[in-house]
């Protein structure tokens, strides 16, 4: 921690001239050297030779081409914001400062910066656009969904939109918590300065912006059919659509990869004196829990996707049957992947549930223990369960009893959490401020999420509701119902803090309150559609679930409207009105709220000591106890 | 001011709504739950979902009742900043709440586990070689996923190619699924059958109809621009009306028949990589 | 500073907007579609001639120049599409002349023809009930109205080969199939090809196979 403490004071801020900021290391150099090195690489392609190539003329794809030009221009991308002065000055054996862009103007937030706070910022807004992106696919969706046949959305275009929805909903929103909140509030929750490795934060940044962009330019290479899942062999037949969403997913699992090596290092080694393991904030914790998950479960992705794009270029045949390859490996790897990704998608926002608890409820969080050995215990379990995805499709059919049992298993840690809920709740002096609002829908929706997994773990259940409208409507209570209304929770709670400004609060009650009605109506019905024999992904559908359907895309633009009404408030609040937020308007009594507003750049002037967990509140014995109860478990 | 004993009242709601709605749930919910009894395979599931359901509502009561209950009581009295008791834990809840929850979960597996064994895979595609296999004749039929259509071939009866499903009734069926491309799922749902169709993969599912009907058949994995339009309708006839419809459809599809190769679990069609 | 604001948000929602019409522009693109024509005052029903060639060529798909496809005669001109729209409730007489070289069925099921008038097809005059599964070229099947046509190939070493869209009948060597089917209620129905013809895509089902416009397309019942 020396690095730290030598760094604690507040360099002078500098002014350059305009030039100089226009041709420094930022944004515009940036896409300026990416388009530069997306065309190197597309020209290198066309040189180049491969087995494939004798097809390329009858294709006229060349996918060799394409992920190179991605390739090179992510590299060209990174390099323009700035990457590579560091190695490149240390390489020539100058002095190089550890700090980037920290304290400069508005110019820090379109750059490589090393501030944990202009990082988490930075995630806020590029994590909102994309989520944005991904909610208009499925406002498309559903409006294609209104007929069952095709007539508005073309059938390419509509599984395109299915699987770019999933892609981007699915890989981005992996960050949607650890981005923003985990980078900025993680250090001042452990008390310490700043990340372990400040470039490598502002590298997942990029990279992730990077991936939404390539996610979203394969609507100019014809789209992809697999959705989220990329099954092959189905991959290999798709046009170069594909090759964005392996690049996309790619840059995603590296950027995943990073930021969890990156958390946990920080969390491990650099808390502050008295920070021990059982005075971390649970959002700490599951912070932690989420950073294991990454940490081994990305690789598989970007070594499976690596295997794909050499399937599709240079003729292996990892994933192609009867060429000694298997479509089952496929699946094997990527749920290996896929279900530890859905508990990083679920693990932070138990974290903010149990986080935002205790300061609304004026109570200590109950059974602070089990709820950390329940996050625990599912990052341990969640790669045990892949593959309940895989019950109908005929692999290793006599294990499916293995993967029913930790299936269901992994249901008692989660159980665990639903518990503290309880506990902290009981006999609380509960506001129903907007946060608490959210953790509450929250708790009802993740309810319904994990009580309809219970229908999917079973084998003999499962047959009917797999890879229907049910399994859908399942993993969106729990993503969308459990993720998104925890992200909704911590902009709401968080935000205050980070700009030192208040959301409009009627309009704030207005969107919790039409997200929560229009997000049951719904998903609820699909749980119905599913039974009644709707697939997934399709655009054609029984005649006579058209009404149903109907119902579910009006709530569906429901839904999507209700969002319009956040960036309202956001905008209108946060832009316009600029009204002061109070210095602590929860009263909690976490340390992010007892320093000032907004942080400054090393975030304390002089290193805290830790004397108890963050949840220090209500009196003992409180009002209306009847009996003394005895303290944890 | 004196508190009411809330656990007390809040035990006594949750149990009296408890023993109200579950039966409730079993008798009226649980005959029209889907798949329905279209097969023994349809019953056992529905069964399944039943019990799954009966499962599920006294959990789902227990934290709906249990939020209600506390946002009716457990509020911030307005303009009030009080503070709530500062309790962190309670072993023997606790312990109760592991001990309840992991025992609900292991009766759930193994439930699951024996419903799945006893009913030879309750309908699911279970591989080439299925650990528990129906007793008595079977009636195999292969079923062949292409882009985009399902076709079904009878290797009893001359390994007879048709474009729609038919089943006699009151007769097991050992379903062989397979792919000539990507990756299909065969889905009857009226009978209840889902079984993905891997190329070169053999998956065989059992179902055995239990009444005269037509079902619908749906592919339920993407496998491209027409994964939607995968649909067909299947019929579940008698005895005799299906010997007499394999003699129909023999004459029928005579010249098709006279094209195909000989009957295997697994094709191989050209081309085998890309085509050209 | 609210000018800036003002400025820069203006910006951003203009941007946004163009970005949101391109999408939508993308998703919501369908290839035209082509009323077939009303069949002679004495027959009844409608007509439907269309042609398959072996690329599309540059002037009527300049970004898949390469790719297979169907192309249907709309006065007296080829045109680049397979939206077709037919009578309901009528015979639809369909007349396909043929330019591509075989490529082989996936299943050799489908060289039988089935949901036709008379479960028969006239190829080059003559009357035929399947096709050798080796020798189809494409074929023409609308699963949902039953109708599986095969289409047979023009032998490779023929030497007036059509090599690139629009072909005509009359300077190149061709199979001229034609058939007739029975409409029913009104509704979209898919057609598409069984032949894995998408030349260098994976099972040959790749490309043309899976884009509407080339292999691919409907036919509305109206």
């Amino acid at each position: 921690m020396s690095s730290t403490t030598a760094t604690a004071q507040t360099p002078p801020p500098t002014s350059r001239p305009l030039w100089r900021r226009i041709i420094g290391f930022n944004l515009l150099l940036a896409v300026a050297l990416g388009i530069g090195g997306y065309y190197l690489g597309w020209f290198i392609g066309h040189q180049i030779g491969g087995p494939s190539y004798k097809y390329e003329a009858k294709t006229s794809e060349n996918d060799v081409a394409l992920l190179l030009a991605y390739f090179f221009g992510v590299i060209g991308f990174l390099i323009g914001l700035g990457f590579a002065n560091y190695p490149i000055s240390r390489m020539l054996g100058r002095p190089a400062s550890l700090r980037e862009k920290e304290g400069e103007g508005i110019g820090r937030y379109f750059g490589l910066c090393t501030d944990h706070k202009v990082v988490g910022f930075q995630y806020l807004i590029g994590i909102g656009v994309f989520f944005f992106v991904g909610g208009l696919n499925a406002m498309l969706i559903r409006t294609e969904l209104l007929h069952p046949t095709p007539t508005v959305v073309g059938p390419n275009q509509y599984i395109s939109l299915v699987g770019m929805h999933g892609t981007m909903m699915m890989g981005m929103m992996t960050s949607g918590i650890l981005g923003p909140f985990a980078n900025y509030f993680v250090p001042i929750l452990i008390g310490a300065r700043r990340m372990a490795f400040p470039r490598i934060e502002a590298l997942t940044f990029w990279l992730l912006m990077a991936a939404g962009f390539i996610l979203t330019s394969t609507i100019f290479f014809g789209g992809f059919p697999t959705g989220w899942t990329g099954y092959e062999p189905l991959n290999d037949q798709a046009v170069m659509g594909m090759d964005s969403y392996i690049i996309f997913f790619a840059l995603v699992g590296l950027s995943m990869a990073l930021l969890g090596l990156n958390m946990m290092a920080t969390i491990i080694t650099m808390r502050a004196p008295g920070m021990t393991w059982s005075r971390l904030s649970i959002f700490v914790w599951s912070v932690l829990a989420t950073a294991v998950l990454m940490v081994l479960a990305a690789p598989v992705l970007v070594a499976t996707l690596t295997m794909a794009a050499l399937d599709r270029t240079i003729g292996t045949t990892f994933f192609i049957p009867g060429g000694g390859g298997s479509s089952y490996l496929f699946e094997n790897l990527f749920w290996f992947f896929g279900h530890p990704e859905v508990y990083i998608l679920a693990l932070p926002g138990f974290g903010i549930v149990l986080e935002l608890l205790p300061v609304f409820t004026r109570k200590p969080l109950w059974g602070y223990r089990l709820a950390v050995s329940g996050m625990l215990g599912v990052t341990l379990l969640s790669f045990f369960v892949w593959q309940h995805h895989l019950f109908v499709s005929g692999i290793n059919a006599d294990l499916r009893p293995f993967y029913m049992l930790s299936t269901e298993i992994i249901s008692i840690p989660t159980g665990f959490i639903f518990l503290c809920v309880m506990g902290t709740l009981w006999k609380a002096r509960t506001s129903f401020t907007v946060p608490m609002l959210f953790v509450l829908g929250w708790t009802f929706n993740f309810l319904i999420g994990g009580l309809s997994g219970v229908f999917l773990s079973d084998t003999p259940s499962d047959t009917s509701t797999h890879g229907s409208f049910f399994s859908m409507a399942h993993f969106h209570y729990t993503i969308m119902g459990g993720l998104i209304f925890t992200f909704f929770a911590a902009i709401y709670y968080w935000v205050p803090k980070m700009t030192g400004l208040r959301f409009n609060e009627r309009l704030a009650k207005a969107h919790f309150w039409l997200m929560f009605i229009a997000f049951n109506s719904t998903f609820l019905p699909l749980f119905a559609l599913g039974m009644e024999g709707q697939p997934r992904r399709v655009s054609q559908y029984a005649t006579n679930l058209q009404g149903l359907n109907t119902w579910v895309s009006i709530s569906a633009f429901v839904l999507g409207f209700s969002m319009l009404i956040f960036i309202w408030n956001a905008v209108y609040s946060l832009i316009f009105v600029r009204a002061a937020a109070e210095q602590n308007p929860w009263r909690s009594k976490s340390i992010e709220w007892q320093i000032p507003t907004p942080v400054p750049v090393n975030n304390f002037e002089q290193i805290p000591v830790f004397e108890s967990d963050p949840y220090d509140y209500g009196v003992p014995l409180g009002v209306g106890a009847t009996r003394p109860e005895p303290a944890g478990a | 001011m004196t508190e009411p004993n809330h656990a007390r009242r809040f035990g006594l709601i949750w149990l009296v709504s408890t023993l109200i709605a579950t039966p409730l749930v079993v008798v009226l919910l649980g005959p029209i739950l889907p798949p329905g009894n279209g097969s023994e395979q349809a019953s056992g599931q529905a069964t399944d979902n039943t019990v799954l359901l009966a499962m599920a509502t006294p959990v789902l009561l227990l934290v709906v009742i249990y939020l209600i209950y506390a946002v009716v009581y457990f509020r911030q009295p307005s303009g009030a900043v009080l503070e709530g008791p500062a309790v962190r834990g309670d072993a023997r809840i606790q312990t109760t709440w592991i001990i309840v929850t992991s025992t609900l979960v292991l009766s759930l597996a193994v439930y699951g586990t024996v419903r799945l064994l006893a009913d030879n895979g309750a309908g699911s595609g279970s591989g080439p070689t299925p650990l528990t296999v129906p007793k008595g004749p079977k009636l195999p039929v292969q079923v062949i996923g292409q882009q985009w259509a399902f076709t079904y071939r009878y290797p009893t009866y001359g390994g007879l190619e048709v474009p729609h499903l038919v089943l006699p009734v009151n007769q097991t069926v050992e379903l062989h699924v397979t792919s000539l491309d990507v990756i299909h799922s065969f889905w009857a749902r009226q009978l209840a059958v889902k079984a993905d169709a891997n190329p070169q993969v053999d998956n065989v599912a059992f179902v055995k109809p239990t009444h005269v009907q037509t079902f619908e058949v749906r592919c339920a994995e993407l496998c491209g621009i027409w994964h939607g339009e995968m649909f067909d309708v299947g019929h579940v006839v008698s005895g005799p009306e299906f010997q007499r419809w394999i003699r129909r459809a023999q004459a029928t599809y005579a010249p098709a028949t006279k094209l195909l190769p000989p009957y295997s679990t697994t094709y191989q069609p050209k081309p085998t990589r890309r085509g050209g | 500073m609210a000018k800036k604001i003002l400025a820069v948000g203006a910006a951003v929602v203009a941007v946004a907007a163009l970005i949101t019409l391109y999408v939508a522009d993308w998703a919501t693109s369908f290839p035209k579609t082509v009323s077939a024509a009303s069949a002679p005052a004495n027959s009844q029903g409608a007509n439907l001639t269309l042609e398959t060639v072996a690329s599309i060529g540059p002037k009527l798909s300049p970004s898949h120049p390469s790719w297979v496809s169907y192309l249907v005669r709309s006065n007296g001109r080829w045109v680049h599409s397979t939206d077709y729209t037919v009578p309901a409730n009528s015979v639809v007489h369909v007349t396909i002349y043929q330019f591509d070289t075989p490529t082989g069925l996936r299943n050799p099921f489908l060289g039988q023809v089935q949901g036709t008038v008379g479960n028969l097809a006239s190829y080059d005059g003559k009357p035929g009930n399947t096709v050798e599964p080796e020798e189809a070229s494409h074929t023409f099947a609308i699963p949902e109205l039953g109708v599986f046509v095969p289409l047979p190939g023009v032998p490779e070493e023929s030497k007036h080969l059509c090599e690139e869209a629009p072909c005509e009948p009359s300077s190149s060597d061709h199979h001229t199939i034609s058939f007739s089917f029975r409409t029913g209620r009104k509704g979209r129905f898919h057609w598409q090809c069984f032949v894995p013809c998408g030349a260098g895509w994976f099972f040959g089902n790749g490309g043309p196979m899976q884009t509407l416009g080339y292999m691919d397309g409907f036919i509305d019942v109206v």
